[in-house]
């Protein structure tokens, strides 16, 4: 059976010309960059024009850029690095219910280091309000970190507005971008962001690669202590390889932005529909204006997500809920208590289907019918 | 009939090596496997560990070795909705519960069962010591070949509609061949200790655990005379025919619990094992269940078992209505445990079982044993 591969929110397939890349720099490329010899300055120079295309696709320059080991190490870095940093400052920290849990978990141990975190709300379709912002904020508050869009439902939010609203406080705005990457066009300077998080395998690059943008002049506080790499922002031996792969997955993306995200919208829309037709009972969690054009989040009454997700996998869709805790079962997801509460069906009842690269309008298709049979 | 390969099974997988084994046996038998574990309790600590974390790895280790999907299901909820209030009520009204037996009941064979059903299962196996087979048109419930394991005492609760769904694929074997067979396979649990207890409390102390969940009233231990002989922790902690924990020193023959007065929270406590009040001669019992659908006659004799691991005993079985029996044993029998099963049997197969209410000696009720 071949499989139908709908969960490229989760992660997601690497490209063919990111593969051959990957492999042609893990064959000729093995010097280490810190090395002040050829080799050495062979790998350095491939690390140095990897960060000049990763800086471009956010209009942020080269030496803003600190490479990480992938999207929870750039939000540690950025929460963290800012709270130890600045801790004599404030120790006041913002952020919202529906984070990541790699920024939500780094802010409850803060807690428990005496730092106060606000937690802001989202209404029902799953954005924050400006004027909580506004109101939450204090003058010792370091750090308001609101992720660019939403892993579980696809939702952007208001991150112009945020920045706008920023530019004038002393707090460092960081947005997890790791889900929007790739997706969005993002302008690090126009929106007035400060720090940034990026991940490498949610845009067909490997895994175990990232980044975050620290805008000039932001300090922050090292996680890893050890050699001068990264302007001693982040000591350890560069993976090269993975750096250039991840650079050759950005451009790739930039090259196909627009069609690519027409692609995975109409597919969205061609999956949707074929419910419909099929007589699929469904809502869509979340907002449908502002929202990613790949990831779909879907309540289906009378199902049980723990059923349903196995069911899906025994009829050959890969697709997620949430997110996975302790022991593989399955928690409710945070993101969907933060929009409708503790006790709606929808905690029960929703999955998330997110398209990409190889997708095809008969997967989708086909998708639809197996979930009609399974359903109904 | 469908066959072997279209015959979908949902196997319960806990981590350990008997249902290691029991999904290994079907694979290879052809079956279309599945392994599921249910996580029914959660004790994670400050550092994030948590026992069914590490068991669930074990699972998933497994299940790639043999080559089947693996799942997980919570169950948390229901577990301690049906077991484990059950579990504190009991103790509360100074009965000893068995969670084992609610757990097969209400959790493992019907929740778990559910789910394994709306997965398209044909039937849900376990790694139970325990054997079905059909006999005159019914799926008779058999005690496991290996007598010192034999697990029905645990499944007694079991109905037809259950049974009917049900494989138990190592029931048939010897734990030693259990262990042979997952060595032989490098199974990743095949030397893996058998867990020992009550599910959710595991290795820890069996007294803090409780003392978290219910209050404990220290009061007086005395002699079925009046006679005091020391304190006790909390009647909750003690169990009928218990030794150890007593404290009670001095010379002459140990000293044993013999029953408790809820009323004046007073241990009763009495010397030598085989103390004349620790024996009865018949009981009465609630949640009466057959595991076939067979009309039960309005008395019968069987033999009986009163606790795990116990030689039957002769009995004469009289039903009072459809939820409840009289027991008269063909001879005394020393620490019935009101809250504890009483499970019937004919030659190998267990006909049901019941949970332990009065115990009488001799036509009359023995107040103090609960």
């Amino acid at each position: 059976m071949t499989r139908i591969y709908l969960d490229h929110a989760a992660t997601s397939p690497m490209a063919e010309e990111v593969i051959e890349v990957y492999t042609a720099e893990m064959k000729e490329v093995f010097g280490n960059p810190s090395s002040i010899h050829q080799t050495g300055r062979k790998a350095r120079k491939k690390v140095d024009d990897a960060r000049t295309i990763l800086a471009k696709s956010i209009g942020a320059h080269e030496t803003e850029i600190t490479i990480t080991s992938g999207g929870t190490e750039a939000d540690n870095y950025a929460v963290f690095g800012t709270a130890y940093a600045r801790k004599n400052e404030g120790k006041h920290i913002i952020t919202t219910q529906i984070e990541h849990h790699a920024v939500l978990h780094a802010c409850e141990q803060l807690e428990k280091d005496g730092f106060e975190v606000t937690y802001l709300p989202v209404d029902k379709n799953g954005l924050i309000s400006i004027n909580d912002l506004k109101n939450s904020l204090r003058e010792d508050t370091i750090l308001v970190s609101v992720m660019y869009a939403n892993n579980e439902v696809g939702v952007i939010q208001p991150i112009v507005e945020i920045g706008e609203l920023l530019k004038d406080h002393p707090a460092y705005f960081h947005t997890d971008a790791v889900q929007a990457y790739g997706s969005l066009s993002i302008d690090v300077i126009t929106s007035h962001i400060d720090l940034l998080s990026v991940s490498s395998h949610k845009i067909n690059g490997p895994k175990g690669i990232g980044f975050l943008y620290q805008r000039k002049g932001i300090l922050l506080k090292p996680i890893f202590y050890g050699g001068q790499q990264e302007r001693k922002k982040r000591a350890g031996t560069e993976n090269v390889p993975a750096i250039v792969a991840f650079a050759k997955a950005v451009q790739l993306k930039q090259a196909t932005f627009t069609n690519g995200n027409v692609e995975y919208n109409q597919l969205k829309q061609v999956f949707l529909s074929e419910l419909e037709r099929l007589k699929v009972p469904f809502q869509v969690n979340g907002s449908q204006e502002s929202v990613l054009p790949h990831v779909l989040n879907i309540s289906i009454p009378n199902t049980d997500v723990e059923t349903f997700l196995v069911q899906l996998d025994l009829a050959g869709i890969d697709a997620s809920s949430g997110s996975a805790c302790t022991a593989g079962s399955i928690d409710p997801s945070h993101v969907l208590v933060a929009m409708y509460g503790e006790s709606t069906p929808e905690l029960r009842n929703s999955v998330r289907f997110s398209f990409g690269l190889n997708n095809t309008e008969e997967q989708v298709l086909e998708a639809a019918n197996k979930i009609s049979k399974i359903v109904l | 009939m469908k066959k072997i390969e279209d015959t979908r099974v949902v196997v319960g997988m806990s981590g350990g090596v008997d249902s290691s084994v029991a999904a290994y046996l079907l694979k290879e038998q052809g079956y279309d496997v599945i392994g599921i574990f249910m996580k029914n309790w959660d004790d994670t600590d400050e550092f994030g560990m948590c026992t069914a974390t590490e068991d669930y790895e074990d699972v998933i280790k497994v299940c790639n070795q043999i080559g089947i999907p693996y799942y997980a299901v919570n169950f948390e909820k229901q577990y301690w909705d049906k077991v484990f209030t059950y579990f504190l009520e009991e103790y509360k009204a100074g009965r000893t519960p068995n969670p084992d037996v609610m757990c097969n009941k209400e959790i493992k064979f019907k929740a778990f069962l559910e789910h394994a059903l709306a997965l398209g299962a044909d039937y849900l196996a376990t790694g139970h010591y325990a054997q079905v087979e059909v006999r005159d048109g019914q799926t008779r419930m058999l005690r496991g070949r290996d007598n010192n394991k034999d697990q029905t005492y645990f499944l007694n609760q079991l109905n037809q509609e259950q049974l009917e769904k049900v494989m138990f694929p190592i029931g048939h074997l010897e734990k030693k061949k259990v262990r042979e067979i997952a060595l032989e396979q490098g199974l990743a649990t095949a030397t893996k200790k058998d867990s020992t207890g009550i599910c959710f409390i595991g290795e820890r102390n069996f007294k803090e655990f409780l003392s978290q969940y219910l209050p404990a009233q220290q009061g007086a231990m005395e002699t079925m005379d009046g006679k005091v002989m020391g304190q006790h922790d909390g009647l909750m902690y003690y169990t009928i025919g218990q030794r150890h924990g007593l404290g009670i020193g001095g010379s002459g023959d140990p000293w044993f619990v013999i029953g408790k007065d809820l009323d004046r929270n007073v241990l009763l406590v009495g010397q030598n094992i085989n103390n004349d009040a620790l024996f009865s001669t018949s009981l009465t019992a609630t949640d009466l269940s057959f595991t076939t659908t067979l009309e039960k006659p309005q008395s019968f004799k069987a033999t009986a078992k009163f606790r795990y691991r116990q030689e039957d005993i002769g009995v004469f079985v009289e039903l009072i209505d459809n939820n409840r029996v009289r027991v008269i044993f063909d001879e005394p029998v020393r620490a019935i445990t009101p809250g504890q099963a009483v499970v019937f049997y004919q030659g190998d197969e267990c006909l049901g079982g019941a949970t332990i209410d009065e115990v009488f000696k001799d036509g009359l009720k023995l107040d103090y044993v609960g």
